[in-house]
């Protein structure tokens, strides 16, 4: 016999420390007190985000959402809720607190999230064309068959007020009017799969999730523009996504959604899928088209655009996956709909990689405005560990950092700008006191120097050359004339490099150099690492008057490097020493100390 | 399969959204729903997968239909996994290891006991109506 009510009480390290135990325990006393012990099942969960605001409970199968419960409201909520069925009023979550302007009237819910790409990844079966049209798939597409006209599309979207995903934003109905009123006899229209900054996988997982909706947008968009031509150019790297694509262009021939006359009407439309090498540089469009085209993914000046000279030279509508993924319910559903969510110039929402030293790490999908605090702390579940935020990184290697002060500052393409930070396609690293930003900024430069594809000087000579001087700094060697040189070299790059690699990439370190000037100082002119990530700059020391000789700092270091008898002081071989810092997380008596 | 015009398009529509709202088949009436996207396959949902098929042959369950989906973006707890069960609410079920997918057979499914410690949050309410 199955319970009645579930009482999901969040066993989260966050609501355990806040006497969680005691109230699961608590509730369970009280439904047998109260008699009702076969009415109510008490369950510990994982964390449920929304740690600032616990212990958590949540009532199944009503969903009713109470936030900081204690042990003392264990006896309400049974009387109240299981015996007379009715919600505890004091404790439900306040949605008004939101500062998320996602007040549509048929999303009302106390989750930060709102799941429009993302509305079938996880619910249906990506391999069943049968479960997407279930969920409304191809309704979009039969509508702007028979009942639009190819303006009507356009107009949709420009009063929803989609942006381009991919990371510029650039408004999507103006590169499908521009392509539309190009007159040829035959034009293209390509997805961009090529999702290359590190930590970002929002195009994979949507692909692998819902692979008809890419289909049904680009079906849309040919129509919309007048191609009959569709190109999906994915990285080899994505062998699922690639091999859910395939059977979902299979299926859709068959069913005559794909093809030639589509749905008996007379549209005829095909997709191929070409695949990428996993080049960074051939996500920007032009090389992009180059390396569809065979040929090697370099980037040419723009304009032309393309959507006025693509691919094969000919117009071409280029959108990225989650653009693509939110165009069948903008048509469904209306621009107005779409509109109603975001903020003012940008609209809809946005999903995110949320990776780092967060607790929740995963994939994300919040409206337009919201910020960074309700990410990390509401649906993140708050920094591991219990350490301290230090910053986000958005936009990857052409991207920047936001820091502790900028929390509440909604996250929208004009506000991230402002930080010195850009939208990109959807990675959010966070970081936490340990992370060395001089560091995390030569990571980023490494990586683009890998990535430059060498055409052009700024691009091919610069990286290199900040990558250098990063290395320096990092090793102890910086001098602050290098600040300076970092400086004249990246904004030099901003202006000259050919495309946007090339324009982007001083961004992670100007970024760090603008909000964290101590730390690149400390590492300068005390050849200190205050985060002790430079192994170079930081020694590691026991403390005589604090060890105990207990051994255990000499069993785990890896090279040998510490010696020292039982029961006596250890030392540490500074000439051996890798600064691993085993050591000092193996010590239980901070007799290891770093400097 | 034949070409679709409109009309069969809706009646398809209408006819698997029946399926799949009241996920009922063929008098399965139990789902087990297991995350299989390149997270939850690198965290190792295959093997829950078998361990699931594994566990209701040998429970001589003959309702339990298990299906797979794509990521539902709780990464940090993959393998994940949706139970549906009639009567019950539909719960999310993280970091499903082989033995976890045991207990939920026989605990969840047979006992209509939820199991403490595996419970999280489904992301957002579901748009499509």
């Amino acid at each position: 016999m199955a319970f009645k009510n579930y009482i999901l009480v969040c066993g989260g390290a966050g609501c355990e420390a806040n006497r969680g135990v005691d109230l699961y325990k608590t509730l369970q006393k009280e439904l047998q007190e109260q008699g009702v012990e076969n009415e109510a099942q008490v369950v510990k969960t994982g964390c449920f985000g929304f740690c600032e605001k616990g212990p958590i409970v949540k009532m199944l199968p009503d969903e009713t959402f109470y936030v900081s419960v204690k042990p003392e409201d264990a006896k309400e909520i049974v009387a109240e809720h299981v015996v007379k069925g009715r919600p505890v009023a004091r404790l439900l979550y306040d949605k008004t607190q939101s500062r998320t302007n996602a007040k549509l009237e048929d999303i009302d819910f106390y989750q930060k999230q709102v799941r429009i790409v993302l509305r079938n990844c996880g619910v249906i079966d990506p391999d069943s064309i049968d479960e997407y049209i279930a969920r409304d798939g191809y309704d979009a597409l039969a509508k702007v068959l028979t009942e639009m006209t190819q303006d009507q599309v356009i107009e949709e979207l420009k009063k929803s007020g989609l942006r381009g995903r991919g990371g510029a934003g650039f408004l999507t109905w103006k590169k499908w009017m521009f392509t539309k009123q190009v007159a040829s006899n035959e034009k293209y229209v390509i997805c961009n799969a090529d999702e290359g900054d590190p930590g970002a996988y929002m195009d994979r997982s949507t692909i692998e999730g819902d692979p008809h909706s890419i289909l049904e947008a680009m079906t849309i968009a040919g129509r919309t523009v007048g191609a009959s031509q569709g190109v999906i150019y994915i990285r080899a790297e994505y062998p699922l996504a690639i091999i859910r694509l395939e059977n979902a262009i299979k299926q859709a021939k068959d069913y005559g959604l794909l093809g030639e006359n589509i749905l008996g009407t007379g549209f005829n439309f095909n997709i191929e899928i070409r695949l990428g090498a996993g080049a960074f540089v051939c996500g920007e469009e032009t090389a992009l088209i180059a390396s569809t085209e065979g040929r090697r993914g370099m980037p040419i000046p723009r304009p032309p655009f393309p959507a006025v000279r693509g691919l094969w030279q000919k117009p071409t509508v280029i959108n990225n996956v989650e653009t693509y993924a939110n165009i069948p319910m903008i048509v469904l559903r209306g621009g107005d709909w779409f509109a109603k969510i975001g903020t003012e110039t940008s609209k809809g929402t946005k999903v995110f990689a949320l990776t780092g030293k967060i607790n929740n790490s995963g994939l994300i999908e919040v409206p337009m405005g919201t910020t960074l605090r309700e990410i990390i702390y509401d649906i993140g579940g708050g920094i591991r560990g219990g350490k301290a935020f230090k910053a986000v990184q958005t936009g990857g290697p052409s991207g920047g950092v936001i820091t502790s002060e900028y929390l509440d500052t909604p996250i929208d393409y004009e506000h991230l700008q402002k930080l010195g930070s850009i939208m990109g396609s959807g990675g959010m690293i966070v970081m936490d006191e340990d992370d060395c930003m001089v560091d995390v900024a030569r990571f980023y430069q490494e990586f683009c120097v890998d990535e430059s594809c060498g055409k052009c000087a700024p691009c091919r000579i610069g990286t290199r050359t900040i990558y250098n001087l990063l290395t320096g700094i990092c090793q102890g060697r910086g001098t602050m004339d290098d600040l300076q040189k970092i400086n004249e070299i990246g904004r030099a790059m901003q202006k000259a490099a050919l495309c946007g690699l090339g324009q982007t990439a001083p961004n992670p370190v100007l970024s760090t150099m603008k909000y964290y000037e101590k730390e690149y100082l400390a590492h300068i002119k005390e050849k200190k690492c205050p985060s002790g990530k430079c192994r170079d700059l930081v020694t590691y020391y026991i403390l005589p008057n604090k060890c105990i000789g207990c051994t255990v700092c000499a069993r785990r270091c890896p090279v040998g490097a510490i010696t020292g008898e039982r029961q006596k002081i250890h030392t540490i071989n500074q000439e051996t020493c890798i600064k691993c810092g085993e050591c000092l997380k193996a010590c239980k008596f901070s007799a290891v100390f770093r400097r | 399969m034949a070409k679709l015009t409109l009309e069969e398009l809706k009646k398809l529509r209408e006819e698997k959204r029946k399926e799949l709202n009241n996920r009922r088949t063929e008098g399965k009436d139990v789902q087990v729903i297991v995350g299989m996207g390149t997270c939850g396959i690198a965290a190792g949902a295959k093997d829950t997968f078998d361990a699931f098929l594994k566990e209701i042959d040998q429970s001589g369950l003959t309702n339990v239909t298990i299906r797979q989906t794509g990521c539902m973006g709780l990464c940090h707890s993959e393998p994940t996994v949706e139970v549906i069960v009639p009567d019950m609410p539909s719960v999310v079920y993280g970091n499903v290891n082989p033995d976890v997918a045991q207990r939920i057979v026989r605990k969840h499914i047979v006992g209509k006991i939820m199991i403490n410690d595996h419970i999280f949050d489904k992301p957002a309410a579901d748009i499509i109506k």
